[in-house]
Formats: structure tokens, sequence, C-alpha cells
């Protein structure tokens, strides 16, 4: 075998760059979508429970248990889902340096996700079962509930970035990592409702 | 390959073989096989163990080779050749164990179809006992007609910390008792948590699950006394979770029936000197036999 | 371009503002970023974690020297062996490994200053730090007692309430950390490589560590969604897994297992990877089929996340499905056994230096092997049904975690403590540490397969008196296994303190963090990486011309 070629391979391969060779690429948002797909498992471990029990039930949803209403989730479903539309304007507002459309569409996610946290603490209230009743009830609560918990602290995070904006120059066109995972957590909340709903409400 | 290195390499696979079959015929690891499928188990195992052993002597041996042979000597501070692949080699080590685990799952698959079905298992019973009969008439196209004796079944109730057999005749016993050469089947159950019965000289052993029955079957070969031992932690006292399982004659089986029939409608009471047992006799489950 | 051309070029991508030369000691102590720190606060911490886990092995194994529970109460033994484990998987080996080694080394090995997300990496190991005090804290209450698996009912209802809850917590917070880890290595290892070094030019750790991290990824939150429903189960009166209140204990099984068994491979794959770091300096020869090892590695990940259920062919699994999963569980052994295979063919025709790190790696090599053959039995569904939940199974695993994983993190720490600490480890102390280790090791865990066998079930304070004397045997193995920690601790403590100082390559090494000081600078570099040759270039290299390049390299790389 040939004896190891001695250059600096570094060197070799690129052409030599300036002092601050050293930046490398924003890499904080292949991290968040990193992230983000372990919390899918966690929502996929929890589907995969739900299903379980459902398959093993003699009757789903046990029998006595209130079915359903599909109307207000429904709506709730409708404003979660076009929230993520309206965010979305949001990340071309910054590409053009729209800082005041930024605020407006994250005010406007905002208050589209605290009614949809409104909804389901009305649905909560008026369900005809608790916590404990069965096991459809436990499934449904805990599924519901950790998906709201990921819609608070979406809004934690929309609310955060609210308030940053408000120091002029903290997002621009170049430099808007918080816009941009604000808006990629809020799809990815919103693209388990999705599925949740389907699951629970419909199918 | 030189032919000297050759020959070596053929003597030694060929001692390695010798000695991984001789183990495989004498690991004397395994407890009495008291059924058909403990001994459809064993042969399972002693060919396992027997590569095994063999792969053993293969991996430590090279090891052990490379240990004396290459060790680095005085003065010597160069690196060695770079040898860094061989495809063909590599092709060699990923095919025959390949080979080797899939021969494992289907010989494995075979022994646990038997193990497991209640029909498969009154063929391996009768192809052990009767192989001419089966072999001609499958030759002959037909099925053998198995006798199939009537199955034994026994309610196994598992809770903490203590085993309930619930017989045919409604008898109710801390204690397994089983006619040698019938097939027996268990149907198993949990009280409280999860618990799992297991008779090591059966080789066979099933989760009692809360909420779920399930089921044993096996064939008794060998008359004798068998612990029944709890093998799913069950809580403080899982390890004296234990009884024993009694393998006899139809004959002695049924006057226990009987037995056990008359103490429970008062006619005869067994006198048990508890008192005298340690705790761990009583947890074993020594509780007076009454034969 | 000539070398004096390169030279001269380089001199100026050297960073000309100020970089400390030194990490004071006190830094160790507090929230570092610097991806070196965190590593050996890792390693620290759950060497404590380790040593605590050993006495409560110790305390197990005093009991178990006499056939009747008469040491310690019933609930106290089995809390002993739940936190036994749970401490040993989820405080040493896990976080060691990756937090440990694979954040100390993985950004040194692809040149990199630090990890992708330095301030994520300080913020995991310090949830370590709650998480194991949560867990230590059930002491005070009574621990967990269910095993480190936890099956309900038992782990519903429970005596050890509060112990359980605090268990189920500290494991989330676990968890955490660990995901957290593996976001950081997957994102470092695929953008961070220095210029030059390809995929198929990393050291075979990197890949290990990548292959890890998406097992972490993926398994980690299905483990948080079983403790979820656990926890609602044990607080909140639901019903999950109580059949009484219409849920299946078999549910959290499989939940528990879909984690539990890649769990296995992330404590192995990155000792896979120490091992073919190793095994190539001290034998002075290139680590034999990198690709193969590289595939093996991957295939591992994907293989380990479809065989879970071969941990629960006793309960209620229907037939097909456990043959399903033997098919898996025993190819498994193909790709496992393609790397022992490479390991032996580098050692082949090699200049073994039969120091402690390799004697260790070799060890590793012996030990695993044999918890390997035993795993392929256990895979075998009719073999297991005898042998599940015995000793056979105890045995098995220790030898793989044990002879593999603890072989292998000894291995790792005589081959970079020199590099850690900028001092040498004693040699003799390290062979005495070897064999001690090694008589100790297989006198406790060998036999446990025949008590198996035999008829002895785990998780027991109490057994047939027929097993006394075979029972005694591994005591008095895990005595010495104790007291071989002895030399290591003295070893580590003294020569840290007061050890010859080590020179940056004491072991003539090609791969990157051999390249700079012992310990390395905070920034790891004062120029850019010195990339001259492949990681395993052994046999090839001129070292003489090396040495030169590393010389000249970005003004004087390597303090001499």
């Amino acid at each position: 075998m040939e004896a190891t070629q001695l250059t600096d391979i570094a060197v070799d391969s690129q052409a030599v760059e300036t002092a601050h060779a050293e930046a490398h690429p924003d890499l904080r948002v292949f991290g968040l979508i990193t992230f983000l797909f372990s919390e899918g498992m966690l929502f996929l471990g929890l589907f995969t429970a739900y299903f379980a029990f459902r398959a093993i039930a003699p009757e789903w949803p046990p029998a006595g248990t209130e079915k359903l209403e599909i109307l207000l989730p429904g709506i709730n479903t409708i404003i979660l889902v076009s929230s993520s539309f309206v965010i979305h304007q949001a990340d071309h507002a910054i590409k053009e340096n729209k800082i005041r459309a930024v605020q407006l569409w994250f005010l406007a996610t905002f208050v589209m996700g605290a009614i949809f946290i409104a909804g389901q603490l009305y649905e909560y209230q008026h369900l005809g079962f608790g916590l404990t009743t069965n096991i459809f009830a436990s499934t449904f609560y805990v599924l519901t509930g950790f998906h709201g918990l990921h819609v608070i602290i979406g809004l934690c995070l929309i609310l955060a970035v609210l308030l940053r904006s408000l120091k002029p120059g903290h997002y621009t066109a170049q430099n808007h990592f918080g816009i941009a995972a604000a808006s990629i957590y809020w799809h990815f909340v919103d693209i388990i409702w999705i599925v949740l709903f389907s699951i629970l409400y419909i199918f | 390959m030189k032919r000297q290195t050759l020959l070596s390499l053929l003597v030694l696979i060929g001692l390695v073989v010798a000695a991984s079959f001789w183990y495989s015929q004498n690991h004397g690891l395994l407890p009495t096989a008291a059924s058909e499928e403990a001994v459809l188990y064993d042969r399972l195992f002693s060919a396992v163990i027997g590569i095994a052993f063999g792969l053993f002597l293969i991996v430590e041996g090279m090891l052990v080779y490379c240990l004396f042979r290459f060790r680095k000597r005085q003065h010597d501070e160069e690196d060695g050749a770079p040898w860094h692949e061989n495809i063909r080699l590599e092709m060699i080590w990923t095919a025959i164990p390949t080979v080797i685990v899939m021969w494992v799952a289907l010989y494995s698959f075979d022994v646990y179809s038997a193990m497991r079905g209640t029909d498969a298992l009154m063929m391996a019973h009768h192809m052990h006992h009767h192989p001419k009969s089966v072999l001609v008439a499958q030759a002959e196209g037909a099925m053998p007609a198995i006798p199939h004796s009537e199955k034994v079944t026994i309610g196994v109730q598992a809770m903490q910390f203590a085993w309930i057999f619930n017989y045919p005749n409604g008898v109710t016993s801390g204690e397994l008792h089983v006619p040698v050469n019938k097939h027996i089947h268990l149907d198993l159950s949990a009280v409280d948590v999860l618990h799992a019965f297991w008779v090591p000289q059966l080789r066979l052993k099933q989760d009692t699950v809360p909420g779920t029955p399930t089921h044993l079957d096996f064939y008794p070969t060998r008359i004798g006394e068998y612990p029944v031992v709890c093998a799913e932690l069950c809580g403080s006292y899982h390890g004296g979770m234990r009884t024993t399982m009694v393998v006899e004659s139809e004959e002695d089986y049924q006057k226990w029936l009987n037995e056990q029939l008359e103490v429970a409608q008062g006619k005869d009471l067994p006198k048990v000197a508890v008192a005298k047992m340690t705790e761990s006799e009583y947890l074993m489950g020594k509780v007076g036999h009454h034969h | 371009m000539t070398i004096a051309e390169n030279s001269i070029s380089n001199l100026s991508k050297v960073i000309p503002h100020e970089h400390k030369e030194h990490t004071p000691w006190w830094e160790y102590f507090t929230f570092s970023t610097d991806h070196k720190v965190i590593g050996i606060q890792y390693l620290v911490t759950t060497f404590a974690f380790y040593l605590l886990g050993g006495a409560l092995a110790s305390l197990i194994r005093a009991e178990l020297a006499t056939p009747d529970s008469d040491l310690i109460p019933p609930e106290w033994y089995n809390g002993s062996f739940t936190m036994h484990g749970t401490i040993m998987i989820f405080l040493w080996i896990v976080p060691a490994l990756a937090g440990g080694f694979g954040n100390y080394l993985v950004p040194l090995m692809i040149g990199a200053r630090d990890m992708a997300f330095p301030f994520l990496n300080a913020l995991a190991f310090w949830l370590i730090i709650p998480g194991g005090l949560l867990l230590i804290s059930s002491f005070f209450v009574g621990p967990a007692s269910t095993g480190w698996t936890a099956y309900p009912p038992l782990s519903i209802l429970t005596e050890q309430h509060t112990g359980q809850a605090l268990w189920i917590f500290s494991l989330i917070i676990l968890g955490t950390s660990s995901i957290l880890g593996a976001v950081n290595f997957i994102v470092t290892i695929w953008s961070m490589r220095t210029k030059g070094m390809g995929l198929f030019d990393m050291p075979l750790f990197c890949w290990a560590m990548l292959a890890t991290s998406v097992l972490v990824l993926v398994a980690t939150p299905v483990l948080a969604g079983a403790l979820i429903l656990l926890a609602f189960d044990l607080l909140a009166g639901t019903s999950f897994f109580n059949p009484t209140g219409g849920g299946n204990p078999i549910v959290y099984q499989h939940l528990f297992w879909f984690y539990s068994h890649p769990a296995v491979y992330v404590m192995i794959l990155p000792v896979f990877g120490i091992i073919s770091e190793v095994i190539p300096p001290h034998a002075r020869k290139p680590i034999f089929g990198y690709k193969a090892i590289a595939y093996s590695s991957m295939m591992i990940c994907v293989l380990g996340l479809i065989v879970w259920a071969h941990h629960m062919f006793t309960s209620d699994t229907p037939d097909w499905l456990r043959i399903f999963f033997m098919i898996g569980t025993l190819l498994v052994a193909v790709p496992t056994g393609i790397k022992v295979f490479s390991w032996l063919a580098t050692l082949w025709g090699g200049k073994l230096r039969l120091q402690s790190p390799l004697l260790f790696a070799m060890g590793f090599i012996g030990m695993f092997v044999i918890g390997g053959l035993s795993g392929v039995m256990l895979g075998s569904v009719p073999i297991d049904i005898h042998v599940h939940d015995t000793y056979f199974v105890v045995g098995h695993f220790h030898y793989v975690l044990f002879g593999g994983a603890v072989f292998g993190i000894y291995a790792g720490i005589y081959h970079w403590f020199p590099k850690m600490t900028g001092r040498m480890l004693n040699e003799t102390w390290g062979k005495i540490h070897f064999a001690l280790t090694l008589v100790g090791f297989n006198l406790c865990f060998f036999p446990m397969h025949i008590l198996g066998l035999q008829g002895m079930p785990r998780r027991v304070a109490q057994y047939d008196p027929q097993f006394t004397q075979i029972n005694l045997i591994c005591s008095i193995g895990a005595f010495i296994l104790a007291i071989s920690t002895i030399p290591f601790l003295v070893n580590v403590v003294y020569s840290w303190l007061k050890g010859p100082k080590a020179p940056s390559n004491p072991w003539k090494a090609l791969t990157l963090e051999w390249t700079t000081d012992s310990p390395p600078i905070p920034h790891n570099w004062r120029g850019t990486p010195p990339l001259y040759t492949h990681p395993y270039d052994y046999g090839t290299v001129d070292y003489a011309k090396l040495e030169q390049l590393l010389a000249d390299h970005g003004a004087s790389t390597v303090k001499h």
C-alpha cells in the first residue's frame, strides 16, 4: 500500500477562507427539527397505546360513554389549523424586514391559539366523563391534555418573540431564528392536533 | 495458503468441532427432563450450546493466540503491515453467522411449534414412541390416527405469594398433581399482579396476567416431584412463592384426588406439623404431603 | 501548494484575538459550556453513581451468599436490586458513554471547537444532578422495589408508592437529558466536521455516536410515554395498565421495551466505537473493515428498533409475534459478529502493546463474545422460555454490560486519561486492576448461567438450598470485583494530582485529538485543526514528516 500522502487535507479540499473561517451556518433550525422528531415519537407512543387499548376493548368507546360532540372541537380545529397559515405569513414578512407585520401575524396567531385552549377547557368542563371514568376517557384526557400543554408552550414561545420584537433590530431578514423556531414549533403542534382529532373524534 | 498452514488449520478446526460435539452431548447443565417437551428442548439446547462452545473456542483462542504471537517485541517500534480489508474474508464471516442463526431460527421454530400445539405435541409423542407406524401412515398419504388421550385440565391461580390448583372434580389444593403420560392442560390466571408459572424440569414457563387467561400444555413422562417456581417479580416474597408438582401414576393420581375430596368434605384432617418448620421450609411449600 | 506555502497561509488562519490557554480547576464545578469540561463532569459524576450501584450489588450478593432471606428485610432487598439496575443504566452507563466520552471526544475527533449547542450541552449535564438526587432521595422514603422494569400492576399496587413516583419522575428527567444530548450529537456530527473530513473519513467512534443518538432520539420518548401513563395510574386513579379498570399490563411492556431494548444498544454502540479507537494505535495497525464497521453500526441501530418483544416471550404475546421477533433478534448477531471479527483481524499481525488500554480492549472482546453467545441462545423462543427471568439472563446481561460496556469504558479511560488530564496513569496498577477485574467478574457472573439453567429464578432473596455453593462462588467473585476498584481509584486520584506529565500524543495515535495539547487548550487548537492523515493510517505514515508538519502548522499547535 502506498504511503499516506501527507498534505493538509483540510486546505487541499477547499479554497482558503479568511480569518473568520470559524463561522459555521446557523444550525439551530436543524437542532429544533431533530428535537421535534423526538417529541413526535412521544406522541406516537401515546397514540400506539390508544390504538392498543382500542383494539383489545370489547366495545369502543366503552358502554355508557357519552359520544363526543364534533361541532365545537371541529371549529376549534379549523381555528388552530388556520393559525398555522397565519403564522406562516410572519415567515414571509420577516424576510422583507417588515417587523410590524410580523408582530401583527404573531399576535393574531396568539389569539387564535388562546381561543383553541379556551375551547378545550370549555369542552373539558362539559364532557360527560372524567379522567378516571374508563379507559377511553383516560386516554382522551391524557392525549388532549399533553397536546394542550404543547400548545401552551407554543403560546409562550410566540409571546417571547413578540416581546423580543419590541427591541429594534433584534430580528432582521438575515437573523430571525426566534421567529422561524416559533413558527416551526407551531406547525408541529398543529400537525399533532390533526392526527389527534382524526383518531379521537372521527375514526 | 501454504499447505502446512492449511493442514494445521484443518486439524485445528477438526479439534474445535470434536470438542464442541463432545461438549454438546456432555454439558450437564440442565436438570432432569420430565416431559416430551423437555426432551425436544434439550436436543435444541445441546445443538445450540455445541455451536456456541465452538465459536467460543475460536474467538477466545484467537485472542490468546494474538496475545502471544503478536505482542510487541522489544525495540521494535515499527507499525504492523497495513492489512485492513479482504472482501472475501468479510463475506465469509458475514455469510456463515447468517446461515448459523437462520438454522437456529428454523430449528427453534420447529421445537416451539411442537411445544405449543397440542396436535403437534401428540404427533411428537407418537413419533417418539411409535415412529414406524407414523411414517408408514404418512407414506400411505394418510394422517395417522393419533389416539387422543383426554386432556386433563387443571385451573391454576397465582396470587401473592401462593399457587392454588383447581382440579376437575372440584378439589382445590396448594400442590399440583398430574398423572404421567397424559396431556395436561393448565388454565392460568392471576389474582393480583403478574406472576409466572415455571417448572424447570418441564422447560416451560408462562406468565399469568391479571385480567387475561393464559394457558400451558405439556406431556409429563417421568414420575417424580418437581418444583413449581414463580418466575415474575410479584412482591416482597417472590422468592418464596413456590410449590411442588407431583407426577404420579394414573392410579396414584386418582387416589390422591379422592383423598383430597374427602378432606374437603371434612372426613379426614391431615396432621401438619407446621410449628416444626423453618420459615423457609414453610414458604418453600413443604406443607405435609398426604399420599 | 508546497508544504512551506501551506504553513505560511495557515498562519493567517490563526485566530488573532485572545483565547485563554488553561481551564482553571474550579470551572469543573460550574455551568461550563466547554465540551471537555462537561465531558469530564459527566465521567466523574457517573463514576460516583457507579460506585453507589456497586455498593448495592455488594449488598445483594451478601444476601445471596446464603439461601435464606436473612440479611435485610425483603422490601429493602427488592429496593436494592431495583435501584442497582436503575442507577447502573441511567446514571452510569448511558450518561458516561454519551455525555462523558461522546461529549469529550466528538468535537476533537471531527476538528471542531465545540459541540453545535454548547449551552444545551451544559443543560443536559446539569439535569443529571437533580435526576440523580431525586432517585437517591427515594431511599429515604422506601425506594421503588418493582425492578428497573417497574411492571404494572405491581408498580401501581406497590406499598412504596412515593418511592415509585420518585423513580418515575427521576427517569423522565434523565431521559430528557439523554434526548438533548442526542440532538447535539446528530447536528454536530452531521454538520461540523472539519473541511476535508467526509463521513467516511471520520473516526469510527463518531459513527457509533451517530447511531447511538438516532436510537436515543427515536426510542427514549416512547419510554417517557410509558412512564407518563404509569404515573397517571399510580397517582391519578386511571387504569391504563390495571385490568380491573379496563386496562392491560402488556401494553406497558410493549411501550417499555420499545425503548429498553434499543437502550442496550445505546449502552454498547459507543463502546464498540471506543474499542475501534483503542485497538489500532496499540496494535499499530489500521482498523480492519472500516466501512463494514460503520455500516454494521447503522444496521444494529435499525434492527435494534424492531426486536423489543424478545423480552416478552413468556408474556401474553401471540405465537406469530414471538417468531417474528425471534428472527430479528437472531439476525442482530450478524452485524455484531462482523465487528468482532474485524477487531480480531485488526489485532492479527499487529505489534501489540500489552498495556492497560489494550488489555481491557481485548478483555472486552473476550467477555462481550460470551455475552453475545448467551444472547443468541436467549433469542431462540423455546430456549428463552426455560431461562427467561432466571439467573441465566442475569449472567447474560452482566457479560454484555459489565464484560462489555464497563471493560470498554475502562479501556477508554486508560487510553484518554493522558489527553484529558495531562498526566499518565500508573501502568503497574493498571495491570493489577485488569487482573482483579477479570477474575472477579468471571467468578461472579459465569456460574449464574448454570444457576438459571438449573432452576434459580431472578429477583429473589431466598433460593433452593441446592444452589448454595454456586451462589457462594458468585458472592466471592463480587467481593473481588469490589476490591478491584480500589487500585483503579487510587491510581486515578494519585496520577491526576501527581502523575508524570503526559505528552500530546503518548500512544502515537492518528486521530485529531492527539494533535493538540494534553489537556487541550479550551479552544482545542491554536490554529485550525491539522488534518494530515486519515484516522487509521498506521503502517503507511512517515511519522517524522508528520511531526514536522504538525510542528509547523498554525504557529505550533502543540506546546513542546
